[in-house]
């Protein structure tokens, strides 16, 4: 990281604290430097933002986000703030010809980083999260490894809704659950209903 | 002891209650030491977690007396302006506090943002220009019609009488009543020049102790006033609180511009004020399921919300400012 991105770095971490809080709350595994997969809900920009501030300086270096190439390369500064600062992989939110959309993510896991997923693919507008699409499947079936830990972000969308630019101070947090095994021969969809039930069992915690 | 308090200077006046407060809160933090180390013997199981749960509340609330504390000093030392400034942060900490607890919908985000970003700066842009006038109207007529205009024009008829309702709620407590803490700094008493910082001081003091001591009063077994709210609420422990606070106030004249008896009524006032002002806040935490203000996980970090310890003195402020200031015609 070069000096500009780590003042960068502090100055976003100091914004997103006196703002949100930014609180971690571990429930159901302790901060701990293994790889894992972070997947959680998904509703907001700047979910992406708030988990990256929640995690413990030592996991945050090691910990990449997912971010939707689309939207965060839209400007110099945003494709600029999500390589050097939060060290995102990206990903095409739509398929482009043959290339498997999740070879930036294996990549990433090959090199040993741990990473932050939404695997609902896009933000959602309800209160429950929508259906699963299968990339954490594939990922844990590939990386048998890895730890996958459910996480809930709490009240950003109160922060900055779809269509706002100004964001509200509003009191959030991310519950980290148990961690999840995909079991032997599990299918596809019943171990992402698991995966997807996990997460909302911490909204309540 | 009064003449001898009023032989002193202004800032030696200060440093003096400043000594005061750090020695009794060393000796509290002394003591807490002491217990800790005390408590590890005997006692069942249920016993010990009961009252490691109330060493670690005993805890927050020194903790968060020394935090108090040092704001004070650091407001003195910087002048006014830091002074302001501090209470403007309280100010947007507890809104924040209160906000994420009153569920809000996406037709108020800009009513929000006129709260957090127009209102609360320039109320204590009010406070530190003086205009007192404007100051003690600006939320209760001006906010009050911007707020649900702009909530109107957010285009949700859904429960828009309710939200609007907790956001005034929200912003007259937090930011208005706040405020009118560091206004007491900028009162002009003749012949009190320098020294209204002591007003801010004998507030706090006072409403503090008045909440200690019915506090610490209401352990015994009586029947609550109204349980459903408050299961610690007893008049009799209110009025020793109440007394605590009336005679503190009478004690600590000296440092004020009033008179003893005049002290004991304006210290009276506030104490009424702050200890009904902590049992509505208690109603609305009773109504929203909560016990306290804050984030939701005191079982990870025992923290609990700042608008915990600062509600009384929300309630209490404007009571205590504007009878002060029509008392002494100022």
């Amino acid at each position: 990281m070069n000096w500009r991105a780590k003042a960068m770095s502090l100055l976003l971490l100091g914004f997103v604290r006196l703002l949100t809080g930014a609180q971690a709350r571990w429930y159901g595994c302790p901060p701990k430097a293994e790889q894992r997969i972070y997947f959680a809900n998904h509703q907001s920009h700047a979910d992406l933002v708030l988990i990256w501030a929640a995690l413990p300086q030592e996991l945050r270096s090691i910990t990449r986000p997912i971010a939707a190439r689309d939207y965060w390369t839209a400007s110099p500064f945003k494709r600029w703030i999500t390589t050097e600062v939060f060290n995102a992989v990206y990903v095409e939110r739509e398929r482009k010809g043959d290339e498997d959309p999740l070879q930036p993510l294996i990549n990433a896991l090959d090199s040993g980083d741990s990473l932050i997923l939404f695997p609902e693919g896009t933000r959602g507008h309800d209160e429950d999260p929508q259906p699963f699409k299968s990339g954490l499947y594939n990922l844990a079936q590939r990386f048998p490894g890895v730890v996958l830990v459910p996480a809930w972000i709490h009240n950003v969308q109160r922060v900055m809704p779809k269509g706002e630019v100004v964001p509200v101070p509003v009191l959030c947090s991310v519950t980290f659950g148990a961690p999840l095994a995909l079991e032997a021969d599990e299918p596809r969809t019943a171990f992402l209903t698991r995966a997807r039930d996990a997460v909302m069992a911490l909204r309540d915690v | 002891m009064t003449s001898f308090l009023r032989s002193l200077s202004a800032d030696q006046q200060v440093s003096l209650v400043f000594v005061l407060l750090f020695g009794l809160l060393l000796i509290a933090s002394g003591v807490g030491v002491l217990l800790s180390l005390h408590e590890r013997r005997a006692g069942d199981d249920d016993t010990q977690a009961a009252r490691a749960l109330r060493q670690r509340d005993n805890q927050a609330l020194l903790r968060s007396s020394w935090v108090m504390a040092l704001v004070f000093w650091v407001g003195w030392v910087m002048g006014e302006g830091v002074a302001i400034v501090l209470f403007g942060l309280v100010s947007f900490f507890i809104l924040r506090e209160f906000i994420s607890l009153s569920p809000t919908r996406r037709g108020d985000h800009r009513s929000l943002v006129l709260a957090f970003f127009a209102v609360l700066p320039l109320q204590y842009a009010l406070v530190w220009t003086e205009r007192f006038n404007l100051f003690t109207v600006f939320i209760p007529v001006y906010v009050f019609l911007a707020i649900p205009v702009v909530s109107a024009l957010g285009n949700d008829p859904q429960r828009f009488l309710e939200r609007n309702a907790k956001l005034q709620w929200g912003i007259m407590v937090c930011v208005y009543g706040m405020s009118h803490v560091p206004a007491l700094l900028l009162l002009n008493f003749p012949r009190f020049a320098g020294k209204t910082a002591f007003l801010v001081f004998f507030l706090v003091l006072v409403v503090q102790t008045c909440m200690l001591v019915q506090h610490l009063t209401a352990r015994r077994p009586h029947r609550p006033v109204a349980p459903a709210i408050s299961g610690s609420f007893h008049w009799r422990s209110w009025a020793l609180g109440l007394a605590a606070g009336g005679l503190l106030g009478a004690a600590l004249a000296g440092l004020t511009p009033f008179k003893p008896l005049p002290a004991m009524a304006m210290a009276l006032v506030a104490c009424a004020a702050g200890s009904f002002g902590h049992l509505v806040m208690k109603a609305i935490k009773r109504d929203r399921g909560v016990t306290h203000w804050g984030s939701a996980s005191r079982s990870v970090t025992g923290a609990s919300g700042l608008l915990d310890r600062v509600d009384a003195l929300c309630f209490a402020a404007p009571v205590f400012f504007h009878s002060v200031r029509w008392t002494f015609n100022l």
